[in-house]
């Protein structure tokens, strides 16, 4: 291998507790700082520390492009989508209040749904940029 | 900070530029967090230090590492830079004092969202039920925002592919 041991055995220690921090700060985002964008560019952060010690090919095997560039996408139409079904209920476009029987808990449904679409659009955003520039050097 | 952004300006070696980039985006996280602003702070690290300086050292790979000495001298952006600052800075003068409690900005619509925020959506963190919810349409444009600006972006980088 020409990669440095250490940095391959510490980056695969501290992985699972960067993606975990990641989905940490998505969730929590109601109670503590964060929300969707700072978790997707967590997120993408480890997807991006795992492509610099393990290189482009075995990244791109683990984690394909073509999964990153539908979620950019995918984001926005989880984000719309949700606006759409408080207005197909009657109420206002994004008014979480539709999406369940108390206010609140509507409220609490709509924000976790949004920051989901927030979450998927930033991580596919920011691996599918780094992948574009990444892959451009191997002419 | 203002080191860093003099060291900016005047180094030509474009490597140290990129540190001392982020080391100016880690100063200004943590004078955001010393302004309690936790969320934009934690978006400052993650963003300003981490993604964007990854990027551009990905970018300074295919450059030229060392910047080249311009070909003219720029007397008059300087002009234009000074006089603007020098205006901005002026009107920072009618600015209420730091801190002051009675200002617009503390009288008029924040007190609505501290006060209604938890009766209204249950949500403890007031700065996300104001981007989820109060102002879900922002946030969306947002969103729509980053999903076109990767869309440019990928169509430049992947032009020859297609």
């Amino acid at each position: 291998m020409r990669l440095d041991l250490l940095l391959r055995i510490s980056s695969k220690i501290f992985l699972p507790f960067i993606i975990l921090f990641a989905f940490y700060v998505q969730f929590h985002g109601d109670f503590g700082p964060g929300g969707g964008f700072q978790a997707g560019v967590i997120f993408a952060a480890g997807v991006i520390l795992y492509t610099i010690i393990f290189g482009i090919k075995k990244a791109q095997k683990d984690f394909p492009e073509t999964i990153f560039n539908y979620m950019i996408s995918l984001g926005v139409l989880i984000f719309t989508v949700t606006g759409l079904i408080s207005l197909s209920k009657g109420f206002n476009f994004l008014d979480y209040d539709a999406l369940a029987h108390y206010p609140k808990h509507g409220q609490h449904i709509g924000i976790i749904a949004i920051e989901l679409g927030v979450f998927v659009t930033v991580i596919g955003s920011m691996v599918s940029i780094f992948y574009a520039f990444v892959a451009r050097g191997k002419k | 900070m203002a080191l860093t952004t003099l060291g900016i300006i005047r180094l030509r070696n474009l490597f140290s530029v990129v540190i001392l980039s982020t080391i100016y985006s880690f100063l200004m996280a943590t004078l955001l967090l010393i302004f309690d602003a936790v969320d934009v702070a934690l978006t400052e690290a993650a963003v300003g230090a981490g993604i964007s300086t990854v990027l551009m050292l990905t970018v300074l790979y295919y450059t030229k590492v060392n910047e080249e000495k311009p070909k003219f001298k720029s007397i008059l952006p300087l002009i234009i830079c000074l006089t603007v600052g020098g205006l901005l800075i002026y009107g920072t003068y009618g600015l209420p004092p730091f801190g002051a409690s009675n200002t617009p900005i503390h009288t008029h619509i924040s007190i609505q969202y501290l006060e209604r925020s938890m009766s209204e959506t249950g949500v403890p963190n007031v700065v996300t039920s104001v981007l989820a919810s109060y102002r879900g349409f922002d946030t969306l444009g947002e969103v729509i925002v980053v999903f076109t600006a990767a869309i440019g972006v990928l169509s430049i980088l992947k032009r020859d592919k297609v």
